[in-house]
Formats: structure tokens, sequence, C-alpha cells
């Protein structure tokens, strides 16, 4: 399967996804370039971390309307798989493709640390083959990553179980003390409506392998793997 | 011609660093202070009939200079500043 890297510039973990990707069987990857239009023959997208457009005027604002974003849509919109993870969650948010926004973390500090989120849903292509209450150790890195969406935004996504992950301790509860950034009930991480689109806070990209602290991230990229292969066996 | 643009934060989004200065404000002796909340400040140097161009600034306003989801904005015309 072949998984798009896409590059803006100021993304800084776009050797970062590319290495973790190509680390996984079956997973072929490469660059995608922003001023690029179009994503035909990619299975999946990914929108790296890293601080497009130096986060002028709001992280991800004006990556945005780069280019490639009109394909992103497109394609998102046609059902592919498209990951966001950090800057690239931000740029999904603003691109409208996901609710609700990011915003500067409660403690005003850029926090870089590992945490322990939990898995909330099983049913997605980014979740499949996880239980629910599944824990993951990934790393943080962020100064603006403090999940917001209004009451009734915040009603939908729990009603329509479009959180997939959430903070925790490291016993898997879901509380105030595990919240890095003050993400409203602890949201780490959230889909579309259709569940072909994920953002998240934390880097799965930076967690592939044990000398990096956990390879739980990895798990995530093979769900999107397994997916996609049913999918293609289906069709 | 300029016009200026300014977009704070909803009501119902949290600023910690409006809040920060608050309490910096609070350290300084001045109480008064009840709520700071900060927001950005944008001037906007026009060619041509600025009222000819407001529909498209905006919807800049809406799509690129502030994101609805958190933050509202003022756009103001240089005939309205009299």
């Amino acid at each position: 399967m072949k998984f798009a890297v896409i590059q803006f510039p100021g993304s800084n973990c776009d050797q970062d996804c590319l290495a973790a990707l190509r680390s996984i069987d079956e997973i072929e990857s490469d660059y995608v370039w922003h001023k690029e239009t179009s994503l035909r023959g990619w299975d999946a997208i990914v929108l790296p971390g890293g601080f497009s457009y130096g986060d002028y005027l709001r992280c991800g604002a004006i990556a945005r309307f780069s280019p490639i974003m009109r394909s992103v849509v497109q394609e998102a919109q046609s059902g592919k798989l498209v990951i966001g993870i950090c800057n690239g969650f931000q740029i999904l948010c603003e691109a409208g493709l996901l609710p609700g926004a990011l915003v500067r973390n409660r403690s005003l500090h850029f926090v870089c640390e590992m945490v322990t989120t939990r898995v909330e849903a099983a049913d997605s292509p980014f979740t499949c083959g996880m239980p629910v209450g599944t824990l993951l150790r990934l790393p943080v890195a962020h100064g603006e990553g403090c999940y917001y969406a209004d009451e009734r935004t915040l009603y939908e996504l729990n009603e329509r179980q479009q959180v997939l992950l959430r903070y925790c301790d490291e016993t898997g509860r879901v509380v105030p003390a595990a919240n890095p950034n003050g993400s409203v009930e602890n949201i780490a991480g959230i889909c579309n409506r259709e569940r072909n689109v994920f953002g998240l806070m934390p880097h799965p990209d930076r967690a592939c392998e044990e000398r990096l602290g956990s390879s739980d991230g990895a798990r995530i990229f093979e769900s999107m793997l397994r997916s996609l292969a049913t999918d293609r066996a289906a069709a | 011609m300029k016009v200026k643009v300014i977009v704070t934060p909803k009501e119902t989004v949290l600023d910690p660093q409006g809040a920060a200065v608050r309490e910096a404000m609070q350290h300084l002796g001045f109480s008064a202070a009840r709520e700071v909340r900060i927001g950005r400040y944008l001037e906007i140097e026009l060619e041509g009939d600025a009222a000819m161009q407001e529909p498209k600034l905006r919807e800049l306003c809406r799509d690129l200079l502030s994101n609805p989801v958190i933050e509202d904005y003022r756009l103001e015309m240089p005939n309205e500043e009299k």
C-alpha cells in the first residue's frame, strides 16, 4: 500500500513519518510536496507534524490553503484514508475536515513527553484490531494541542463515537492529571463522521520501534494497512 | 487606504494567555482588571476603493484571518472610523 507524506514548508516530522511507515512491511511511502495538485495513485495520505508556515496567524491556517490541500479534501471526501499528526491535526481542523480546533495549551507551556492514550472506539480504520481500552504509549510535543469544540460538537463527537483516543494514566483511567494540554474531555484524537479522516496530537510516527521508548505507534499504521487490505480484498 | 481587522477569542474559549496577563496586572497592583482577553490586530493597506472590496475582505476574515470555531472578528472599514 502506498502512503503519501505531504511536505509543507516548515513540516519537521516528515522524515519521522517516512521512516516509520517504511519500517512496516507492505507499506511503501514517499514525500509529496505541497505544491503538487494530485494525490491519484496513493492509498493513504499523511499530514505530518511540524510548524507549517512557521505557525503564522494560527497553526495550520496557511497550510490549509496550500495547492495540495484541494486534493487532500477531494480524496478525503471520496473516502481515502487521511491521518493528520500534531500540526497535521491542526491543518485538518483548519481545513474543516475535522470539527473543533486546537488552541494554546492550558499551561501555556510547550509539552514534550511520553503520554498514555486509551483507544475509545475500535471500529475505525485507524484503530481496527485494537479493542476499546487498549493503551498506547505515544510521545507528544506541542504548544497548541488543547482540543476545543463547542458543546454541541462535543455531544455529536461522543454520540457518534468519533473520539478515537483519550489521554489517560498508566492504568487507563481518563483523569485530569493525565491531560497534558487541557484538551476538553481528555481528547487526544478524533475522526470525522465517515471515519476515514483521523487527527491526533500524539506522534505515532515517533513511536514505531522499542529503542524510541515505544512501538505502539506502529499499531495505528498497521490498522490502516489492515483496513486498506480488507477493502481491497472486498473490491 | 487602511482597514483594520481585530480578532478575539470567543467568550466560550479559554484564554490562558489573557489569564496570565491579568494575573501579572494584579501583581502590579492593578486589581481592577477583571478579565483580559488577547487577540490579534491586523492593518491592511488597500489599493483602490475599500467599499468595493469589503465583501471579499469579509470572506477572508472568515476563512483565513480568523477561525470561526474559536474566534470572532471585527472588520473596520475606513469610513467607519469617524
